[in-house]
């Protein structure tokens, strides 16, 4: 091992590498994954001089605590947090440098849910179908970070970041969708539908990276029967039998059979993968243009 | 062949046909337009009754031109047949066959008499719904799934029949077991089966 590595002294709840996923083998039943928010792990990834298929790290809720073996630059984005080297607090959403054997701490989210760690020339796990993403519904690329594991780092670049820090959007107090209805919404009543562009969802604890679930009024079903299995994309809004929606995330499967109500814009989803468990969630009905 | 073009957000379509048959005509159409330079799309995954495109810039556009157009029936297939060993040696068989109405050794033979072809693919990677068996031979799934099914499992339910690429918990019913790796991402490809992939079954050992 060479020391452009990484030890992982505190996993924390549920860290994952993450890059921009492997779109592109949906046919084979093999779901995108990558960073749930995406511009967050951009971002972080600008910061240190990285190119923007580097992998980084996502956190859940709680950070990680992390040990480069030779001195890297990282910085930390999404969800903010404190952010500490050997207990010393450092910036935020901007570039520090962490000195060889010293401790990085990322610490628990004060707003939102994942955080992401960018690293001087990335996180260098073995590609699996060209991405480094792991995949939690199918079990692709690598497994969720343990304490003690070590992660290799790829050769820094030497594409010099041109911010010190950058703004970032704050995590959501309440989450604004914009869907487009379809193709299923025919599905449903249409008081259900109604219901589901008007009324107030909240983000339900059984949130994963696979989907964003929700608590709210049920939408009853105009038909009765099973629909066949039909392709998925992402930010689709399946509607399981129990009529709450769950918004289709990247670890999505990519064939289903619960009718599909409507589409959130992507450019929504990074919201979305920030939103803590109980915040309201509206849909908003957008028209195509 | 009446093809239905319903939008998907702004930048997919699901494009819906009244059969499997017609489903497989209209994906393998559609790989040949990609192929040739005519259809610029990030993903084209088939289902049961629907064909799924991904990341279009004229979704609009595609969904016009497509329920303009004769769909010409799937091509005669040039792919090899990809043969799969199997013992018929599963928990279900006796089920299968009681549905069936026959003896468990006639499932098998039955079973290892039709060819294949993968419809479509999901719940796991290199999983594939194959298609082949007359209607008849349409099985329930389980009322019960099983917390773990092994990888090799060779499974029927409705009018597929499946292989479990690795185990994991599922509700099909078991009829034989192969020691074909249906995916090893090391491998290229990696899934041993894909949609319009030819497959016989061909037993080695009889259980029953």
């Amino acid at each position: 091992m060479t020391d452009r590595a990484l030890s992982v002294v505190r996993a924390g709840a549920l860290t994952t590498v993450q890059d921009l996923g492997r779109p592109g083998h949906a046919h084979l039943g093999v779901p995108r994954a990558g960073a749930l928010d995406g511009p967050a792990a951009a971002l972080v990834n600008r910061l240190v001089g990285n190119p923007p298929e580097a992998a980084v790290l996502e956190t859940t809720l709680n950070g990680c605590s992390l040990r480069p073996r030779s001195a890297v630059t990282v910085a930390v984005g999404g969800a903010p947090c404190p952010v500490r080297v050997d207990g010393r607090p450092v910036a935020w959403g901007g570039p520090v440098r962490v000195p060889a054997g010293a401790l990085l701490n990322v610490g628990t989210a004060r707003h939102g849910v994942r955080s992401y760690v960018g690293v001087s020339g990335g996180i260098a796990v073995e590609p699996v179908l060209g991405s480094r993403s792991t995949d939690l519904l199918s079990g692709l690329g690598p497994a969720p970070l343990t304490d003690g594991a070590v992660l290799p780092l790829g050769s820094p670049t030497h594409l010099h970041a041109r911010v010190d820090v950058a703004p970032q959007p704050a995590p959501p107090t309440e989450l604004v969708l914009r869907v487009m209805l379809g193709p299923r919404d025919d599905w449903f009543t249409p008081e259900a539908v109604r219901a589901f562009t008007s009324r107030t969802y909240r983000v339900s604890l059984a949130s994963n990276r696979i989907g964003l679930r929700t608590e709210g009024p049920a939408l009853d079903r105009a038909r009765r029967g099973e629909l066949p299995s039909e392709g998925m994309v992402l930010g689709a809004v399946q509607v399981p039998p129990d009529g709450r929606p769950v918004v289709f995330l990247a670890d999505h499967p990519t064939t289903g059979g619960y009718p599909v109500i409507a589409v959130v814009r992507t450019e929504d989803l990074s919201a979305a993968a920030q939103a803590v468990p109980g915040t309201p969630v509206r849909f908003l009905g957008v028209r195509r243009h | 062949m009446s093809v239905r073009a319903l939008p998907v957000g702004d930048a997919a379509l699901l494009v819906e046909v009244s059969s499997g048959e017609e489903a497989q005509a209209l994906h393998a159409e559609l790989l040949r337009r990609r192929a040739e330079g005519s259809l610029s799309v990030r993903e084209i995954v088939p289902a049961a009754r629907t064909v799924l495109l991904d990341g279009l810039t004229d979704p609009a556009r595609l969904a016009a031109e497509l329920t303009a157009a004769d769909v010409p029936p799937a091509p005669p297939r040039a792919r090899a047949v990809v043969e799969l060993p199997v013992r018929y040696d599963g928990p279900d068989l006796a089920d299968v066959a009681a549905h069936w109405g026959v003896a468990p050794h006639e499932v098998a033979r039955i079973h290892a008499a039709t060819e294949f072809s993968v419809a479509f693919c999901g719940f796991a990677p290199g999983f594939g719904y194959l298609t082949g068996l007359p209607e008849r031979y349409d099985v329930p799934r389980r009322a019960t799934p099983r917390t773990a099914v092994p990888a090799g499992a060779v499974a029927l339910a409705g009018p597929y029949t499946g292989v479990y690429p690795r185990s994991s918990p599922g509700g099909w019913q078991l009829i034989g077991t192969t020691e074909a790796v249906l995916w090893d991402h090391a491998r290229v490809p990696a899934a041993l089966l894909s949609p319009g992939t030819r497959v016989k079954f061909v037993p080695t050992e009889v259980v029953a």
